[in-house]
């Protein structure tokens, strides 16, 4: 059993890793069998008469202004949001990876530079950065929405993995691989990039939450994802008018992201628990 | 007499996931007296250092020291004491030092500070008097220029010297025992001259008991009024020094001679014990050294008690029954 | 024919960089020489900080030399280009001290071994499989653990993989940097004893780092004893052990420990610590720790150089008058390691 199967497993058996993965876990699922179970959440099937509709059988989350089914725009909400978080934490993680490994052991002038670089974006908020790209590109695809929340979410990932880099260089194994001719090619995938993995994991399973947290308030600030698209951060926008009389159109997608980022941290606290038992 | 420390049928448990307990210390019983070095032998395992931490009540948690063992500080009963009183023994009656010296010493306090908190909380002195009292320390313990030295950080110190810095510690309050476990194991073999000189100085100064532990039969030969060797969980021999090595009677112990490397006599191949130590979760049955030992027979299907082979020499195997010349 | 030539290797560090102020460079190894010939051991002895480590991996060039030359089976190692330094590679391996972090948890056993037959294309598919098994079982493994990861071993087994890693690519000379001072007593000696067996069925060459002298007598024919970065005493085994000329060497040996609690012996306790090696003291650098009676203010003016006196050639300008303490270095047999 490797260590980061080991691991894994561990974090599994952990309540934390249970509560949250089964969360998500529920929410994949559903948002994977939606098309087959739940109505269509564009349909108006009753465009005057069902708006703002109290929960009920019918309808367990309600109707939103538009009388459309809210439970299925929550969970329909699920698949873009997480959607959106996974891809962009993918983007996110590589980049972070490769200039963490670039930095931490190519050392020297290259190091300096890239950290100097990664200082410098992390004075600047992120949710700032964002604002200002997307309000000048108005009406953003989903796609470039991804790539934009992964580009500005990598430079703390690169830290952890160059401080990561920086202690396993010193280790023998290293010196061995080195003594007996490895090229460095092979130092950094065979052996500096397999050993930085476990924080790497930690901070992908971290990062999720995140993403979330941002799209989602992009999106209430119209400027995430776009109409018609169901995104649970545009739920929210369009409660806004409604939040007095009708508060479960804000109620049930607020709640999805809690528990969303909230299983996302669960999970990735158990994780950190089983790579790293040393941290707290 | 009333021995200065007496411990009986010592066991220390930790849960094992899924099944029940293990034993890695399974009924250690020893004595100490005013005045004497005994040594604890043995490799990693062995459960030695768990003992002594058990002397203090530093056992790990989850592990747990198991009903039935005993340990008495001359009248005292140690594991019947709750917060305020076994705190007064730790540090006063009972003093120890570890082996690393770089991390038993708090880095961001100076030397000083580290040697007054010692003092201070046994003693009822003012900061001026526990200050004065470490310096005092700092001397004995051979520190030059040891003024200065209070104000240090231990970074700025040598090994040899933070090690010295966790002696004047422990004796800040001026302890009945000292407990030193693996307290030169880290350093260079002419500091460990040193530092194994200061101890015995202050022995001798100040009428202390000392616990040695260590997996060197060279310190033990040097420094150490008797021994007891250590073999998972497990006395195994116990003798007074000279006996031991004029005559280690236990195959294990037998093996450990034989596969220690020595400076004089004749240069010949090393004769190791075949084998790995057990761990805790797998001691064999019957005598824990058999699946490893030459000389196993039948009876080592049972475990053995500790048997008599002369006064003051017992050693746990049923070979000291028949006549071992 | 010698093995390997070391001819005035030093090695010094900067300390401080492109924004920290620089302080003295620490010097680290100070000017060492010595020569190796193919099968024999030199055991290089002396406490932290002396350098014998960074001998050890600045030959490998694992780190760059600062100065100095390393002629490997008539090759000058520090002039190889990186192409020619990684064919070269294959004839000089290292063994480390800690077994805990000298194989990389993430890999295999069997890929670890397999590692250096890989990158030098020494065999392809089902070979290299056979060889590591082979390798595994030369170091005394069973061959069935090449599936397994590091943490399933006990540090006696961890290193003896490392072992058969080295052997892997078939090299003529190994730098032991310490092997055995993480193990305990009983694995340390299945180990040294591993260690005599494969030079002598593969006639290795081992610059054996250590600084327990009763250890080194185990596998060294010569021993050179350094003292902040500089040998101070070289020879054969035999007469570094029992009749050294250095008062270093006297008391390192007068500080082992015995297990021995007849033997009588006065020990030579040295005074203060080891200097830094970024401010070696003037002159003589032992000169003042060291006990010789004849040390005079010509030891902290004159620094001595290594010359033949008696049966080694030691670097004291009083070598001729050092005293042997009761105990200390008498003849105890022959030296020569015999490996029956």
């Amino acid at each position: 059993m490797s260590p980061l199967g080991a691991a894994i497993r561990a974090a599994a058996r952990d309540p934390r890793g249970q509560a949250g993965l089964g969360f998500l876990g529920l929410l994949l699922l559903l948002a994977l069998l939606a098309p087959a179970v739940l109505p269509d959440p564009a349909a108006q099937p009753d465009p005057l008469g069902a708006s703002n509709l109290a929960p009920s059988l019918l309808h367990p989350f309600g109707t939103d202004p538009l009388s459309r089914d809210l439970l299925s725009r929550v969970v329909t909400g699920a698949r873009v949001s997480l959607g959106v978080a996974l891809l962009a934490v993918a983007l996110s993680i590589t980049l972070g990876a490769l200039v963490g490994v670039a930095a931490g052991y190519l050392g020297g002038a290259v190091d300096t530079a890239l950290m100097r670089l990664v200082d410098g974006a992390l004075a600047i908020p992120r949710l700032f950065l964002l604002l200002l790209v997307l309000a000048v590109w108005e009406r953003v695809p989903v796609l470039m929405l991804v790539v934009f929340i992964g580009a500005t979410g990598w430079f703390g990932t690169s830290r952890l993995v160059r401080a990561e880099v920086l202690r396993i260089r010193e280790e023998s194994f290293i010196r061995a691989a080195e003594a007996l001719g490895a090229p460095r090619r092979r130092i950094i995938f065979r052996h500096l990039l397999p050993n930085a993995l476990g924080p790497l994991l930690v901070a992908a399973t971290l990062g999720v939450g995140d993403v979330i947290l941002v799209e989602a308030g992009l999106s209430f600030l119209g400027l995430g994802v776009q109409p018609p698209t169901p995104s649970w951060g545009g739920m929210i926008l369009d409660a806004k008018s409604v939040l007095v009389t009708a508060p479960w159109n804000a109620i049930f997608p607020g709640l999805a992201i809690l528990g969303t980022v909230l299983s996302a941290n669960l999970v990735g606290d158990a994780l950190r628990d089983a790579v790293d038992p040393g941290s707290a | 007499m009333t021995h200065v420390l007496e411990v009986k049928d010592l066991r220390i448990s930790f849960p094992v996931e899924g099944a029940g307990r293990m034993y890695p210390v399974d009924g250690v019983s020893f004595s100490l007296d005013r005045g004497e070095t005994l040594a604890l032998v043995g490799e990693s395992g062995s459960g030695k250092s768990l003992t002594s931490l058990a002397l203090l009540r530093l056992v790990p948690p989850p592990g747990r020291i198991d009903a039935g063992s005993t340990i008495t500080l001359g009248d005292t009963d140690v594991l019947g004491l709750q917060g305020e009183a076994l705190r007064r023994i730790r540090g006063k009656r009972i003093g120890m030092i570890f082996q690393d010296p770089m991390t038993s010493l708090n880095p961001v306090l100076t030397v000083g500070d580290q040697i007054s908190e010692g003092v201070r909380a046994h003693l009822p002195v003012s900061r001026r008097e526990a200050r004065d009292r470490a310096l005092h320390l700092l001397q004995e313990v051979g520190i030059p220029d040891p003024v200065s030295r209070l104000d240090a950080y231990p970074h700025q110190l040598s090994g040899g010297m933070r090690q010295r810095v966790m002696i004047a510690i422990a004796l800040s309050a001026e302890p009945e025992i000292l407990v030193a476990d693996e307290p030169t194991t880290a350093l260079d073999v002419t500091v460990q001259a040193q530092i194994l000189e200061v101890l015995d100085r202050l022995r001798a100064s100040h009428g202390m008991a000392v616990l040695l532990i260590t997996h060197d039969l060279g310190i033990v030969a040097g420094r150490a009024d008797r021994v007891a060797v250590m073999y998972a969980g497990q006395i195994v021999e116990e003798a007074r020094t000279p006996a031991l090595f004029a005559r280690p009677s236990h195959p294990y112990t037998q093996g450990l001679f034989a596969s220690v490397p020595r400076l004089h006599g004749p240069v010949g191949r090393l004769r190791p014990i075949r084998g790995n130590v057990p761990p805790p979760s797998a001691w064999p049955s019957g005598c824990r050294f058999r699946p490893r030992c030459p000389q196993a027979f039948d009876k080592s299907e049972t475990m053995p008690p500790l048997l008599p082979l002369d006064p003051e020499h017992r050693m746990r195997c049923w070979l000291a029954e028949t006549d071992r010349s | 024919m010698t093995l390997l030539q070391v001819r005035d290797l030093v090695k010094h560090y900067q300390s401080g960089g492109l924004f920290r102020a620089s302080g003295p460079p620490v010097r680290a190894v100070d000017g060492v020489s010595f020569d190796l010939a193919p099968g024999e051991t030199l055991a290089l002895v002396g406490e932290s900080g002396c350098g014998k480590s960074s001998v050890g991996r600045t030959i490998l060039r694992l780190q760059d030399p600062t100065s100095g030359s390393a002629v490997f089976e008539g090759v000058e190692l520090f002039s190889l280009d990186r192409t020619a330094l990684r064919r070269t590679r294959r004839r000089m391996q290292i063994i480390f001290q800690d077994p805990y972090s000298s194989l990389n948890p993430r890999m295999t056993v069997g890929s670890a071994v397999a590692e250096g037959i890989e990158i030098h294309r020494l065999a392809r598919g089902a070979e290299v499989g056979r060889r590591v098994a082979a390798l595994l079982q030369e170091v005394g493994l069973d061959p069935g653990y090449a599936d397994r990861y590091p943490h399933e071993f006990s540090g006696g087994q961890r290193q003896r993989i490392g072992i058969a890693r080295a052997l892997a690519v078939e090299p003529a000379f190994i730098v032991c940097d310490e092997p055995v001072s993480a193990l305990d007593v009983s694995v340390q000696a299945q180990v040294l004893n591993l260690l005599a067996d494969l030079q002598r069925d593969r006639g290795l060459s081992y610059l054996f780092i250590a600084h327990d002298l009763a250890v080194v007598r185990q596998l060294a024919h010569r021993i050179a004893v350094m003292y902040l970065g500089r040998i101070v005493e070289e020879g054969t085994a035999e007469s570094v052990l029992t009749r050294p000329r250095h008062p270093y060497t006297v008391a390192l040996l007068s500080a082992v420990p015995e297990p021995d609690p007849g033997r009588r012996r006065s020990r030579i306790v040295l005074t203060g610590d080891v200097p830094s090696p970024s401010a070696p003291p003037p002159g003589c650098p032992f000169h003042p720790r060291c006990w010789h009676p004849s040390r005079n203010e010509r030891c902290s003016r004159e620094r001595p150089t290594l010359r033949m006196v008696g049966g080694t050639r030691a670097a004291c300008h009083y070598a001729e008058e050092t005293p042997l303490p009761e105990g200390v270095g008498e003849p105890g047999g022959t030296s020569t390691p015999s490996i029956a």
